[in-house]
């Protein structure tokens, strides 16, 4: 297979000034592909904000880490396995998980949550179902075993995904700031890979996951084992706990060959390995094979000779398998011996550094014929849409996929899937962190600079509504061929996106990870930034749930307009794609998030939702339903610039906030202070969902029809 | 002072949970053992927590039942020493004779992570002498066999006998016979459950609000006490 391109492989020899022999080509075709070495994007991602007061480590490393103070940091990282679980859907996601797991278990910290985005092609369509029912399981049961609660994520449906599906998983971990690996080697240094046998699965992974997905390659999936990387888990604490490594790498994409050259060339330090000591699955395996399989569950430890036996008894303690593949040397290179011969021998530096391409970016045409679509007419039964839209596999509970992962073990989860806007984990007992998911394929293809803005407010909105301050973002964009201009062009709208909201907000980029090729026969894939919020609670009295409480004043914060483009509504329903996408106004949305975290922390809020996907009414319903109670609300008093009942209902404008309180004067009083667009619109009462028109009705369902239409989601996969 | 040990083996994953409740929130020191420990002394008390105790390969919980610990807990279990399996602890305790029944795939087919109610039935064990009968408490599940299976030969003797610890109120998680949450040996000493009471022992992580599930360590508390 030829994985360097002509000019990568001219550039390679003239830097080396003379031929690259196989081994040494495969090694770096695997670092090269752009699932390794992020050639398309690097220069983009330099523009990312990454500096803040709490940011210890940005990008780059494994897992940002922040400082979230009393001696403890939270780290974190989102990754996707997209290509893999698109033909094997449960190794595919299940070894997904177990990669940023052992991201954050190289910064020395303890995973202590996973959450995942999921994005499927409408149920209904080829394979779907298929991908998704075992996708899940594949979470699932990585998770699960290796005692790792799945605490949030969220999932869309969307044709563009048929005969593929969008895996991410996001994992946070907790540690002591002072057990943070530093990342050093001295020469003599021991370089010590243990755990999985290193066999012919997951052989070109990464060059496979950096083309289109043409047809299926199941040798290229790894298999996962989520019982070793429990032990690889506890085994590293142990080491971390005992001071007995000095720099860790997990083995992801490019195996051995990505792991070697980047490490070698973060510590600045030439490695002399022997890949004839690496532990096999199988004999006979080649020097390439060896060097680029990414066999799972493998992590690489650098320690000295002082300290190895402790490393070894720690190993031996969980019937680890290891070994000494060589050390640290006073030159700048990787040199690579097969029992006695040398078989690739090349400057670190150069290895991990692809030459950088330049991508041609073009606004894409089809962005014009949908730019103006014709208003659909106002259907006369605005609760059978409502009804239809809750039902809705993108906003229907999604009970059937959160069941399955043990979202508890741990003892942190505080808020649970189904319980507010965002995942709450306790870190200590008046510490609490704030975590969740967001992205919106819809609104990224029709306009993908609002579409990112409206991900990062919405992921804003989410830990704001839990009452915890943002203090940081992770961002995965995943996108398809990025050597069409036109698809590039989308991958830089979302980049100036992150970097004018994180600026104005001043939320660093703590991590991050870049996807292309996203694509099969059936065409690209919706332009898919996913964002992963983070946010910090200092005071248990300050977690909100979105469940509606008895005798509720309900307030909206924000206000509405028709900006109907890429919505459920008209997706969904109208089956229109185009339009006018919801704009983000930076300062009023951090004006509008700053007020409810006010109101939060005077406590005066009994619950918070924001309103994102089908808009105003589905956000009220699902407080309802989480409430088990009912409400009557008066849309005439809702701020808004529609000209129509259902663009009032349905609209999803950005900045918006539903709160209830038991103390409506103050909550008016603060937010007349705040100076933000609300209004009082309601009540929680009765067990109806009840919305009026200055007193007609136009909405009238009981909150069964709506736990009914909820649950279709489950119905669908339980059948 | 009074000890508790957590059998810990590879793939146990609640150990850590269960060493903090016991230790943090309910005041009785605790300790982890590897399970290659082949003698314990010092310790009154014994719980096998949850996970998946190697990978729960071959059977869940039959390697671990083989351990060497699990021999010394069988001895401590004939002397009366208290001792509870929790879920995956559960499932050791019955591969390894000591709790009758055994413990299938849900009926759902799927893993299942929820809380539901159970209702005490026996309130004579060293775990629930503290609950009065009947009492009803919120608990979470997550497990993939939990299905508590016993003929109905054996399921007579349990009723007889007041083996039946804990049922399930009617909101039936995974198809157990007789709504079975728990049972205990015919001593009493020796008690398995499902439900996770370490999820439920503190009200922050509570999703009732509700902890009343920390009887079940009170009551051991109470029992080592008393001793």
């Amino acid at each position: 297979m030829a994985i360097l391109t002509d000019s990568e492989l001219a550039y390679l020899e003239g830097k080396l000034q003379r031929k690259a022999n196989e081994v040494e080509q495969d090694i770096v075709g695997a670092e090269w592909s752009e699932h390794c070495s992020y050639k398309s994007s690097k220069k983009y991602l330099r523009l990312l904000p990454t500096k803040g007061k709490r940011v210890l480590v940005g990008p780059g490393y494994d897992a940002g880490v922040i400082d979230v103070g009393d001696g403890h940091v939270l780290t974190i990282h989102i990754e996707s396995h997209n290509h893999p679980s698109a033909v094997e859907p449960y190794g595919g996601a299940a070894t997904g998980v177990g990669g940023v797991i052992r991201d954050i278990m190289s910064m020395g910290t303890r995973p202590i949550a996973v959450l995942d985005a999921l994005r499927f092609a409408p149920l209904d369509k080829s394979n779907s179902k298929w991908l998704f029912k075992h996708v899940v399981r594949g979470i699932a049961d990585y998770g699960n075993c290796i005692g790792i609660p799945t605490v949030g994520g969220e999932i869309e449906f969307d044709p563009s995904f048929e005969d593929y599906c969008l895996v991410d998983v996001a994992s946070i971990g907790y540690g002591k700031k002072e057990e943070i690996i530093s990342n050093r080697a001295d020469v003599g240094d021991l370089l010590v890979l243990a755990g999985g046998s290193t066999g012919r699965d997951g052989i070109h992974g990464a060059s496979f996951a950096s083309r289109a997905l043409e047809a299926e390659n199941r040798s290229a999936v790894q298999i996962p084992d989520p019982f070793l990387e429990k032990l690889l888990l506890e085994a590293t604490m142990e080491a971390v706990q005992q001071g007995c490594v000095k720099a860790i790498k997990d083995l992801g994409g490019g195996g051995l060959s990505c792991c070697l050259s980047e490490t070698s060339d973060n510590l600045g330090r030439g490695f002399e390995v022997d890949i004839g000591t690496v532990h096999a699955k199988e004999s006979g395996m080649s020097s390439a094979e060896l060097m680029i399989s990414e066999s799972q569950e493998r992590m690489l430890y650098v320690t000295d000779a002082e300290k190895i036996p402790k490393l070894k008894k720690i190993l031996d303690k969980y019937e680890l398998r290891y070994s000494i593949l060589g050390k640290a040397a006073g030159h700048q290179n990787l040199i690579v011996r097969h029992n006695d011969s040398v078989v690739a021998d090349m400057p670190s530096e150069l290895v991990a550094h692809a030459p950088l391409a330049d991508r041609q970016a073009k606004r894409p045409a089809y962005l014009d014929s949908i730019k103006n679509v014709r208003q659909p007419r106002q259907p006369a039964d605005l609760g059978k849409v409502l009804l239809s839209l809750l039902s809705s596999p993108t906003i229907a509970s999604k009970r059937w996929v959160y069941q399955q992962y043990d979202h508890e073990v741990g003892v942190r989860t505080v808020l649970k899937p189904g319980d507010a806007d965002a995942a709450v984990l306790r870190l200590e007992d008046n510490k609490f962190a704030a975590v969740k998911l967001d992205g919106n394929s819809k609104h990224c293809y029709i306009d993908p600079y609002q579409g990112t803005l409206g991900c990062l407010s919405e992921g804003r909105r989410n830990v704001v509504c839990t009452g915890a301050d943002p203090v940081g973002v992770v961002d995965h964009l995943q996108f398809a061929n990025p050597e069409d201009p036109e698809v590039f062009w989308t991958f830089t709208q979302a980049i100036n996106a992150i970097v004018d909201y994180c600026n104005f907000m001043e939320i660093p980029v703590v991590g991050g990870k870049v996807s292309f090729y996203n694509e099969t026969a059936k065409g690209p894939i919706k332009p898919s930034p996913v964002m992963g919020t983070l946010g910090l609670i200092d005071d248990s009295a300050k977690i909100t749930r979105s469940g509606l409480k008895k005798g509720d004043s309900i307030f909206i914060v924000g206000q509405t307009a028709p900006e109907m483009g890429g919505s459920e509504y008209y997706e969904q329903h109208h089956k229109i794609t185009g339009g006018q996408v919801p704009v983000v106004d930076l300062k009023t949305d951090k004006k509008n998030g700053d007020a409810v975290l006010g109101l939060i922390a005077a406590g005066l809020v009994s619950c918070a939702h924001d309103c994102s996907k089908g808009g105003l009414a589905v956000a009220l319903c699902e407080m309802a339903i989480a409430g088990n109670l009912g409400f009557k609300v008066d849309i005439k008093k809702v701020p808004n610039s529609c000209k129509r009942s259902d663009e009032v209902l349905f609209s999803e404008s950005h900045s918006r906030y539903i709160i209830g309180t038991k103390d409506p004067e103050q909550v008016e009083k603060s937010l007349t202070d705040a100076g933000v667009v609300f209004a009082q619109i309601g009540k929680a009462v009765g067990i109806k969902a009840e919305f009026t028109k200055s007193g007609k009705p136009v909405v009238g369902l009981t909150r069964l029809k709506l736990e009914s239409s909820f649950a279709s989601l489950e119905k669908t996969m339980n059948h | 002072m009074t000890k508790v040990g957590i059998a810990v083996f590879p793939g146990s994953n609640c150990d850590r949970d269960v060493h903090h409740v016991l230790n943090n929130v309910v005041g009785l020191q605790a300790d982890f053992i590897w399970h290659t420990k082949d003698r314990i002394s010092g310790y009154d008390a014994m719980i096998v927590p949850g996970g998946f105790a190697f990978g729960d390969r071959l059977r869940a919980g039959i390697i671990a039942a083989h351990s060497p610990i699990v021999s010394e807990i069988k001895r401590m279990a004939r002397d009366g020493t208290p001792v509870l399996g929790i879920c995956n602890g559960f499932q050791i305790l019955v591969e390894s004779g000591l709790l009758p029944g055994a413990l299938m795939m849900n009926d759902s087919l799927r893993f299942v992570c929820r809380w539901t109610k159970v209702k005490v039935q026996n309130n004579e064990t060293p775990f629930t002498s503290e609950f009065s009968k009947r009492q009803e408490f919120d608990i979470p599940v997550a497990h993939g066999e939990g299905r508590y299976m016993v003929d109905s030969k054996l399921l007579k003797d349990l009723k007889k006998n007041n083996q039946i610890v804990l049922q399930y109120s009617n909101d039936d998680p995974n198809g157990s016979v007789s709504l079975i949450a728990a049972v205990c040996n015919e001593d009493g000493n020796v008690m398995g459950m499902m439900p996770h009471p370490e999820r439920a022992s503190e009200p922050i992580i509570s999703a009732t609000g509700k902890n009343d599930a920390i009887t079940i360590f009170k009551s051991l508390a109470d029992y080592l006490k008393g001793k």
